[in-house]
């Protein structure tokens, strides 16, 4: 059944006084990938950002609960955030590369985390674009401005620089929402043959794409995890009314 | 009927706004085209290279223009670090509370304030108190307090331009807030900066009074950063008050308005290859 990656127990987080995440528990399995579903507004970007503290940058933001990675709450006061956003990487929304050149995103990551000399970059660069189906496309144009790719080839980009860090999570927030559909097939191609080496949480509103990739699903409802389980199960025999009218297309 | 009345409105509105423009532009030509007229018959290129003679009644302003280039450049040079860090401790490091809001209304307030007091702040702090004479350095650091608001301010308005989702790309990747301030943040915000930086160029190239209070109006090449030195602004201001060599007076306003025109065109040609090379 593989290990238990990620753990979380008894979840809330408020806004201010508005409270966006309601008791939530998961187990999320190593090497595996678990997709997040549910209509706009329940939580889920918010949940996911709770897992590599992004929410930290929001002042209003107030958090109890736990969240356990590896056997240690993420949330504890000695925890280096720097080292845990390292190993728990976040691929956003809209594709964001910095203006800087293709090479220069890619090796952002391990620069700042110490790897200086050239040999290794360039060889770390090669490794994350291949790894992120992009280095036939990208080889011949390195040191061209990352802005000038599409905005599939952004996106994967944004995986690649990802993966040059050597992350142990990956976490995506409806990574090809803002895409076409082939670019959203390559994807999620991409997103499949990476579950070998990573745990991946994805975030999504198209079933489909949750039915497709994922072997676990979640379904929020304002900020309730009303279900989680092996995705075959959620998209065929639901426990719960309100996942199957979600899932039927009777709501959301 | 009542369409034909909004036509008519936004016809007559349009044309408003129109008449406007065209005033504005046709003073400023039919002052730049005054001061060209006048100023032409006096710059060759030994007004622009020799000395002055008889107080600048005859001669050049080779000097002057010396002294402004001095000016300008050590005061940009002293205000844009303290700038730049100013504005990113306002921007990143600080929450928005009685105190930023203090600070920012002192730096609006210092914008506004009259040159002559810069001048006469300058005089007593630089020149007399500090002991730096009337020099290059007291000038330039009197002309940097006086660029500084509008440093900061164009600074900060470009690092808050710079979109959140380069913070947040950049965070997420394990960088620090001072790495990503470093290295994506600051980057992004450099045209801004590089605006900023020109407009405090053209204020301390335009500047007279305060300049003159602390900089002095000898007329000579400074050769260290505490000589007494004239410039152009300082220069134009004297002959045109003395009123004995209006010619020389038009030639000098016309080199100003040609330098300060070129320093605009220089940063316009600088930011557009930048533009070309991010995106
Ligand atoms: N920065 C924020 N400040 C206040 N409320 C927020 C913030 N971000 C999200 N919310 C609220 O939290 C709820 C969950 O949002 P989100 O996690 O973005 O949902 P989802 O990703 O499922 O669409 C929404 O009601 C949203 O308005
Ligand atoms: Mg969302």
């Amino acid at each position: 059944m593989g290990d238990v990656k990620i753990s979380v127990k008894d979840l809330n987080l408020y806004y201010g006084d508005v409270q966006a995440l309601k008791n939530n528990n998961i187990e999320i399995k190593d090497k595996r990938i678990t997709a997040l579903i549910g209509p706009s507004g329940c939580g889920k970007s918010t949940f996911l950002r709770t897992l590599n503290r992004m929410n930290d940058l929001i002042d209003s933001v107030k958090i109890n609960g736990t969240v356990i990675i590896d056997g240690k709450d993420i949330y504890d006061s000695q925890v280096d955030v720097v080292q845990l956003r390292k190993r728990v990487g976040m691929v956003f929304q809209r594709p964001n590369p910095f203006p800087m050149s293709i090479y220069d995103n890619i090796a952002y990551g391990p620069r700042i985390h110490g790897t200086k000399k050239k040999s290794n970059l360039d060889e770390i660069v090669e490794k994350s674009l291949k790894a992120a189906a992009l280095w036939d496309e990208a080889k011949n144009r390195l040191h061209k401005p990352a802005l000038g790719l599409s905005g599939g080839q952004q996106q994967r980009l944004c995986i690649a620089r990802l993966l040059a860090v050597e992350p142990e999570v990956l976490l995506m927030d409806e990574p090809t929402s803002a895409l076409d559909p082939i670019s959203t097939l390559k994807i999620e191609e991409l997103i499949s043959e990476l579950k070998s080496m990573y745990t991946i949480i994805i975030v999504t509103h198209n079933m489909q794409q949750a039915a497709r990739v994922s072997d676990y699903t979640a379904y929020f409802l304002n900020g309730d995890m009303i279900e989680f389980d092996e995705t075959e199960i959620i998209f065929t025999k639901p426990l719960d009314q309100r996942t199957e009218d979600y899932i039927t297309g009777r709501f959301g | 009927m009542m369409a034909n009345t909004k036509l008519v409105q936004e016809k007559l509105g349009k044309g408003l706004l129109w008449v406007c423009a065209g005033i504005t532009l046709a003073i400023l030509f039919i002052i730049l085209a005054y001061v060209v007229k006048q100023g032409l018959a006096a710059v060759n290129w030994d007004f622009l290279t020799e000395m002055p003679k008889r107080r600048g009644r005859l001669g050049g302003i080779y000097p002057t223009i010396i002294s402004t280039v001095y000016l300008m450049l050590l005061s940009v040079a002293i205000a844009t670090p303290v700038a730049v860090g100013a504005a990113i401790y306002l921007t990143e490091y600080t929450k928005d509370n009685w105190l930023t809001r203090l600070i920012r209304f002192g730096t609006e307030s210092l914008a506004g304030i009259p040159s002559i007091i810069f001048g006469l702040f300058g005089y007593i702090f630089f020149v007399l108190y500090l002991d730096m004479g009337w020099s290059i350095i007291s000038g330039a650091l009197t002309l940097a307090i006086m660029i500084l608001p509008i440093l900061i301010r164009t600074t900060e308005e470009s690092i808050k331009t710079v979109p959140i989702s380069y913070r947040e790309g950049s965070l997420a990747l394990g960088a620090t807030k001072w790495q990503t301030i470093q290295k994506v943040i600051l980057p992004s915000a450099v045209p801004g900066i590089i605006t900023g930086v020109i407009l405090g160029m053209g204020r301390a190239v335009g500047e007279t009074a305060a300049v003159m209070l602390t900089a002095g109006s000898a007329l000579r090449i400074p050769e260290t950063l505490f000589d007494n030195s004239r410039a152009m602004s300082v220069h134009l201001y004297l002959l045109s008050m003395e009123g004995v060599a209006i010619e020389k007076a038009y030639g000098t306003a016309l080199v100003l308005i040609v330098f300060i025109l070129f320093i605009n065109l220089a940063t316009y040609v600088l930011l557009s290859r930048f533009a070309k090379k991010v995106s």
